[in-house]
């Protein structure tokens, strides 16, 4: 599998990265470099084998439902570039 | 006898002794991170007044009482490890000027225990490097020179800082943290001990994520004990954590005297890949040797999987990458740049806040996880992931360690740049399958390349059997007597 | 008969399916120990978890697992016990994350079903596919400033059930039947208040049009509707689109919309268009989340008997319609009113009171089943007054308007206006003696065969005893004097 141009426009849209039109013809070289890379996975065989999600193999664990934690609004905030009032600002958003 | 030759173990025993006081000490190190870091850029953010101050506090607690082995033991911290109104910046200049309202849980563990924080060590940004070249804040060079030579070298990565300032002596110790080699290869690189622990052995809470399921904190210092000391405050179930794990935590120092006698050391054929270094086969042979000789009985074992580690990993570490990055929007914090609408904020902002190195992994994830791909791409890593953790499950039902080179070389140099993203990638073939079967492993120094730099073995263990790996790595230390200096330290 | 849309084609059947987002009465939230309650200052109820800071790890709160289950126990439903939360990620200012941390391969809940009734009395099973747990977001505001949306993140976290129905859904009626009879199960199981206008319950709507017999055709998503009203009006609004599409030789593309209550159309979401891929994968922050069988059964145990099981004993126990049942059991609190008041009492009068004058006086007093305008115990006891005679249901109706009124129990308002029933015949005879003299043509009119007038002479006797007279004795009397 090999990524084009458009397809290396797609994702950098999907990941909403920017990418000017001279990065295109790099980024698709070293992420098809990577995808080579990766593609000798192919030769081996994973019938029947359960795939592993995490760094280990336990249940998750659960807390009990207590109120420890909000109420302080000016950290939530206080590394926003914007805001108005206690509200985070955006540019406006039209659904 | 300098106070930069004290070991964490030393210090400590001086400050008890009150031969010397935190607040000196620090001073010390404070003066020599002044006079050093401009040139080692091991520290984005210095913080000398925090470290007097949390001097004076160890010093009050050394003459009260209630002093634990790191009680004003100087150290630098990962600028990964969020730190109460300290600058957390990933080395990232999205996150350029953030100033976390919160603590991690492993910086607050070490405060407790009276540890001097001396800054916030470079890394690769988000730790998503092998050589600290990606920082935002600039490369790290590492302290050391290859013999005759002044080419500037790279101190590895991510923890590349972290590593650096403990080479040069401008912090007696430092934490790190270890996704596929972040600690382990960057520590052979400088000559120094890491450890990268089991997984979920380290809170993860408040460390900024790379790959949520491989990232793990870990200590690097200049020996194996100070190592043990470090973890054992570093460790510890943490309820914050969903992924860690609740178990007691051994005083690892314990297991530096026991005797490597009987114990069952495995030695991989699959490690001993095509185009290795001969310098690192031959330090491993002798590594063999060492062990053989202290009466450890030596087998060979076949991690078969160990070949596809890397591949999996370079599928696995950049799709979680991708989710774990969307955060940084321009929204909350850190960089914005402001745009005509949102998804042009969103875009410009994340195109001007990330690095390449960042970027290209961000774009690999999300393609990788996309829609078509997922199954051949991402499901197929997860497969590959359960055979090496099966490998290594099967491997320790015949032996109790695993005795490994950490890197394909020795450190390389600031300029050799690698034009091919690949070639870095290669760094971490040693140091991967532990990562993605979730094991203990540690780097120790066990010899110079014949240009005179750091080489270094690495052990492996059993999940949460971090103490064999110490008694291991504590009987390479003592028969490999590893004593070179970098060029450029404090004296 | 099957409800269907008449086009210039013919005869159009709707599919419609719908996923219900019901959020979680806990205390906090899903992943965070931030306060799960609405309202509040903006950002106050925000943890640095809910805001997406770095480094910030979600911990799964016990509570919100428990009342899922509850729910998927309620809709008679598959538990899994192997479950898994994945990310699913996309932009959107409302998300600090980048993604939301929801179920999609492996849901806590899978099959189940809720069965729902007609006005016409038909039940209906619909199918639900599947429950899942997931994150709410927070709030964008667009309307507050010029050039600028703002946001809240108070929602962000707040743990919300979606709850999948299987697109068996054939009407508007049908498609409101679905949701009360959800928010019913919901309410009752304490897992979901229901309250539309706060948005505990949304309805994604997923509407498709059909000839009768015909496979599926393409559906659209109308996001976000929030009232069962609204819904109703949704799904004709886009099934006659629908309808005006194919029938003009277009074709329906599956996308997503919004339903403008204003104008009673949906509309396409412009923010929607660019189509979604949402990557989901295993949240590598959370492990699988495995039940224990024992904690399954136990909750199980624990559930409160719900509105079916309630409505079936109700007629099995208190002898009472099943139409009527369905009423008392609509509301929990209602249907506990009515056992305190039935409860050793005769349960069709204790329903008649309860549905009629009760019901009456709860509308006219603007009061609750909370706050009623008369308590359970106070009904009760005025229907021992009847039962044993001391007074008629007549002057019963007028007690119980006392007993709003004044809030005095019923035998001291009997006492103090002297209502207590007349059975002396001796009384009752006179009476009717009296009655007969006055009204002798209309005696004759009914001796001429006028039988309706017998009624009439009842009336007037009841009226000259100021209504206090025992009905039956009363009707013995007149006949027996008529001859
Ligand atoms: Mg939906
Ligand atoms: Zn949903």
């Amino acid at each position: 599998m090999s990524l084009d141009a458009a397809t290396v426009r797609r994702i950098a849209k999907l990941a909403r990265i920017r990418v000017r039109d001279e990065e295109v013809a790099t980024l698709q070289g070293e992420l098809n470099a990577i995808l080579g890379y990766v593609e000798q996975l192919a030769e081996v065989n994973v019938e029947g084998v359960e795939p592993l999600s995490g760094g280990m193999r336990m249940a998750l664990r659960s807390r009990a439902d207590e109120l420890t934690d909000g109420g302080m609004a000016e950290k939530i905030l206080a590394n926003a570039p914007d805001r108005i009032g206690n509200f985070f600002a955006v540019p406006k958003v039209v659904e | 006898m300098s106070v930069f030759d004290l070991t964490i173990a030393g210090a400590a025993r001086a400050l008890r002794a009150r031969e010397i006081s935190a607040v000196e000490l620090a001073a010390a190190y404070n003066a020599a991170v002044e006079a050093l870091n401009p040139r080692l850029n091991a520290y984005i953010t210095p913080t000398p007044e925090l470290a007097l101050e949390q001097a004076r506090a160890a010093d009050r607690r050394l003459a009260g009482g209630g002093a634990t082995p790191l009680t004003g033991i100087p150290i630098a911290m990962k600028d990964l490890f969020c730190t109460e109104g300290v600058r957390t910046t990933a080395a990232s200049k999205i996150l350029g000027n953030f100033v976390p309202p919160y603590e991690s849980t492993v910086s607050a563990r070490l405060k407790a225990a009276g540890a001097v924080m001396l800054g916030k060590a470079n890394l690769d940004e988000f730790a998503m490097g092998s050589s600290n070249l990606t920082s935002a804040f600039g490369p790290v060079e590492s302290p050391w020179k290859r013999h005759g030579a002044e080419a500037r070298l790279a101190p590895g990565g991510s923890s590349g800082g972290s590593a650096a300032a403990v080479a040069a002596r401008i912090a007696l110790a430092a934490t790190g943290t270890d996704t596929g080699g972040s600690i382990r290869q960057p520590a052979a690189f400088t000559g120094i001990a890491g450890i990268k622990p089991t997984y979920g052995r380290c809170s993860r809470f408040g460390v900024v994520a790379f790959a949520s399921s491989l990232d793990q904190p870990g200590p690097m210092a200049r020996n194996v004990e100070d190592n043990a000391l470090m973890l054992s405050v570093m460790s510890g179930f943490d309820e914050k954590d969903s992924t860690s794990a609740d178990r007691a935590v051994p005083d690892f120092t314990q297991a530096l005297h026991r005797s490597v006698k009987g114990l069952k050391i495995g030695v991989p054929a699959e490690y001993r890949l095509e185009g290795t270094n001969p310098e690192i086969l031959a330090l491993w042979e002798q590594g063999i040797a060492w062990l053989r000789a202290e009466g450890a009985e030596i087998r060979d074992i076949s991690l078969p999987h160990t070949k596809y580690g890397l591949p999996a990993y370079y599928i696995i570490a950049p799709a979680e990458a991708s989710s774990n990055l969307a955060r940084y929007d321009g929204v909350r914090y850190g960089l914005r740049v402001e745009g005509e609408d949102l998804i042009d904020l969103y875009e410009r902002t994340r195109a001007e806040g990330f690095g390449a190195e960042v970027k290209r992994r961000i774009l690999i994830g999300t393609y990788v996880l996309s829609h078509g791909y997922y199954d051949a791409y991402y499901l197929k890593a997860q497969k590959i992931r359960s055979l090496i953790l099966r490998d290594f499950t099967d491997a320790f039902m015949e032996v109790d360690a695993i005795l490994t080179p950490t890197a394909p070389s020795a450190a390389f140099g600031l300029d050799e740049t690698m034009t091919d993203p690949l070639t870095m990638y290669l760094n971490d073939v040693f140091t991967v399958p532990a990562s993605l079967a979730g094991v203990p492993a540690m780097s120790v120094p066990a010899g110079l390349s014949a240009a005179g730099l750091p080489l270094g073995l690495q052990v492996i263990g059993r999940h949460f059997d971090e103490e064999t790996v110490f008694t291991v790595a504590a009987a390479l230390e003592r028969a490999a007597q590893f004593s070179a200096l970098p060029q450029v330290r404090a004296e | 008969m099957a409800y269907t849309l008449a086009g210039r084609s013919g005869a159009w059947e709707v599919v419609v399916g719908l996923e219900v987002h019901a959020q979680v009465i806990s205390v906090s939230k899903l992943f965070s120990g931030a306060s799960a309650a609405y309202g509040g200052e903006p950002n106050a109820h925000v943890s640095f978890v809910d805001a997406g800071f770095p480094g910030m790890l979600p911990v799964i709160n016990q509570e919100c697992v428990a009342q899922a289950v509850r729910t998927g126990l309620g809709l008679k439903a598959q538990i899994n016990l192997f479950s898994r939360f994945d990310r699913k990620n996309y932009f959107y200012a409302d998300l600090p994350n980048g993604y939301q941390i929801s179920q999609f391969a492996h849901p806590i809940v899978g099959k189940g079903i809720v069965e729902i009734e007609l006005a016409d009395g038909t039940l209906k099973p619909i199918g639900i596919t599947r429950l899942h747990l997931e994150q709410d977001a927070g709030k964008s505001m667009h309307d507050q400033h010029p050039t600028k949306s703002i946001i809240d993140l108070n929602r962000a976290g707040v743990a919300l059930m979606e709850i999948v129905s299987e697109p068996d859904i054939r009407s508007p009626e049908e498609a409101g039947a679905y949701l009360r009879k959800l928010r019913q199960i919901l309410r009752y199981l304490g897992t979901c208040d229901g309250n539309m206008e706060e948005g505990s319950l949304r309805a994604d709507v997923n509407v498709s049009v059909r000839k009768p017999g015909e496979a599926f055709r393409t559906r659209c998503e109308i996001k976000n509707v929030n009232s069962i009203r609204f819904v109703m009006h949704a799904v004709e609004a886009e099934a006659l689109r629908q309808i005006e599409i194919w029938e003009d030789g277009g074709e329906v593309e599956q996308e997503t919309r919004l339903y403008d209550p204003a104008r009673g159309e949906t509309r396409s979401m412009r923010s929607k268009e660019d189509a979604h891929d949402y990557r989901y994968f295993p949240d590598p922050d959370l492990l699988p989340l495995v039940l224990e069988e024992d904690w399954v059964a136990a909750l199980k145990r624990g559930l409160p008997e719900l509105p079916d099981e309630k409505r079936a004993r109700f007629c099995a126990e208190y002898g009472i319609p099943f139409y009527d049942a369905g009423v008392l059991v609509a509301e929990q609190e209602v249907a506990d009113f009515y056992e305190e008041v039935a409860r050793g009492r005769d349960g069709k009068l204790a329903a008649n009171w309860v549905t009629g004058d009760f019901f009456a006086a709860m509308n006219r007093t603007g009061k609750s089943i909370a706050d009623p305008p008369v308590s359970a115990a106070a009904l009760g006891a005025l229907l021992d007054l009847i039962t044993d005679k001391t007074i008629n249901g007549r002057i019963a109706k007028d007690v119980f308007e006392e007993m709003v009124e004044t809030g005095k129990p019923p035998a001291e308002i009997v006492v103090e206006k002297g209502l207590r029933q007349v059975t002396d015949t001796g009384a009752i005879d006179a009476a009717v003696t009296r009655v007969l003299a006055a009204n002798a043509d209309k005696v004759a009119e009914y001796k001429a065969g006028k039988d309706k007038l017998f009624g009439f002479f009842v009336g007037q006797v009841m009226k000259a005893m100021q209504g206090k007279g025992n009905p039956a004795l009363v009707n013995e009397a007149v006949k027996k004097q008529l001859g």
